[in-house]
């Protein structure tokens, strides 16, 4: 008697059974696929630490922050002021070469022209 | 020259002298806090070299269409002003970068687009130099086209995802940070105009000794 109600019962339940794990299976496959393309786009994120859409002023610095950055704005503010000073002493190098070269001509041709 | 160089030169060297107690006394940033003040030089810097480059790009425009040898002595020296200014650029923002983001370099639309920008203007120099006979012409065309993408490079940053800060930062400075910000802004202009004035006459005087050694073989 118990035999084939619990055929009948199995025949009924399983494809469901079935059914419902393969759906299972299939989502947890879609989940797995979607956390693993996302994760280099997750990567790619820009790093929030710098202010990208205005500065805000404070009044005080913390303390902990004024080494850290004191190098890199001295090193900043210098490589300005080398690479300035470097192109003015070449501007003027070879703006004096140029001057003296004229002159020479000039002398020069001033000296054939009376000759 | 002689009447408008020194005043603008005292002036000038007045600026440089009072530009670090004005970027001293400005705000800190709330987030970058001390590094932020590489601002007050690092866009200036770009500024000027934004404003060299369209003044290459016109003149050698004006060479390449009527064949004026003047225009094309000034496109060369504000070729050459680019450059260096770029250069500055190039190198303050790694620093900068360096404490905002944590790395020197990043490969974004802004940054990569800039020094593209920056190599342009570095090949414009090599081809008047090393270019032989109408290199000239060839380095107009490299002007032109580095100046077309002035737009592209200011704008990337609003266009593209970039770690780079955006265009909005500047329109929206706090008052203490405004000021400070449009002084340098003005001293590195007032400096382009001093370097663009000597870098013109080393062109001028150059052509003329071209013409005296040419008058001489004659």
């Amino acid at each position: 008697m118990i035999g084939p109600m619990v055929r009948v019962l199995s025949a009924a339940t399983l494809p469901r059974m079935s059914r419902v794990s393969k759906m299972l299976r299939r989502g947890a496959r879609l989940l797995v696929t979607v956390l693993l393309t996302s994760a280099p786009l997750l990567a790619m994120q820009p790093p929030t630490g710098a202010a990208t859409d205005g500065f805000v002023p404070i009044d005080q610095l913390p303390p902990q922050e004024q080494l850290p950055a004191a190098p890199l704005l001295i090193t900043a503010y210098a490589v300005v002021w080398v690479l300035l000073m470097a192109y003015l002493w070449s501007i003027a190098k070879r703006l004096r070469k140029v001057e003296s070269e004229v002159e020479t001509l000039e002398r020069r041709s001033a000296g054939a022209a009376r000759r | 020259m002689q009447n408008f160089f020194l005043p603008v030169f005292g002036v000038t060297a007045l600026m440089f002298a009072v530009a670090p107690f004005v970027i001293a006394n400005a705000p800190y940033e709330s987030t970058m806090l001390l590094v932020q003040k590489i601002f007050y030089f690092h866009v200036p810097a770009w500024f000027v070299m934004f404003t060299a480059i369209f003044i290459s790009g016109v003149y050698d425009a004006i060479y390449l269409f009527k064949g004026d040898r003047r225009a094309d002595r000034i496109a060369a020296a504000a070729a050459e002003l680019a450059v260096i200014f770029g250069l500055m650029g190039l190198v303050t923002g790694p620093l900068w970068g360096r404490k905002a983001w944590g790395v020197w370099w990043q490969w974004d639309a802004r940054l990569t687009m800039a020094l593209l920008l920056e190599v342009i203007f570095i090949g414009y120099l090599l081809v008047r130099k090393y270019g032989g006979p109408g290199s000239e012409k060839l380095s107009a065309a490299m002007a032109v086209f580095g100046m077309l993408n002035v737009p592209f490079v200011y704008i990337s940053v609003n266009i593209w995802r970039t770690v780079h800060p955006r265009t909005s930062v500047v329109p929206t400075l706090g008052p203490g940070m405004f000021g400070a910000f449009w002084f340098s802004v003005c001293a590195f202009m007032l400096l382009f105009v001093l370097l663009m004035a000597l870098r013109v006459r080393f062109e001028h005087q150059r052509a003329k000794l071209d013409d005296l050694y040419l008058a001489e073989e004659t």
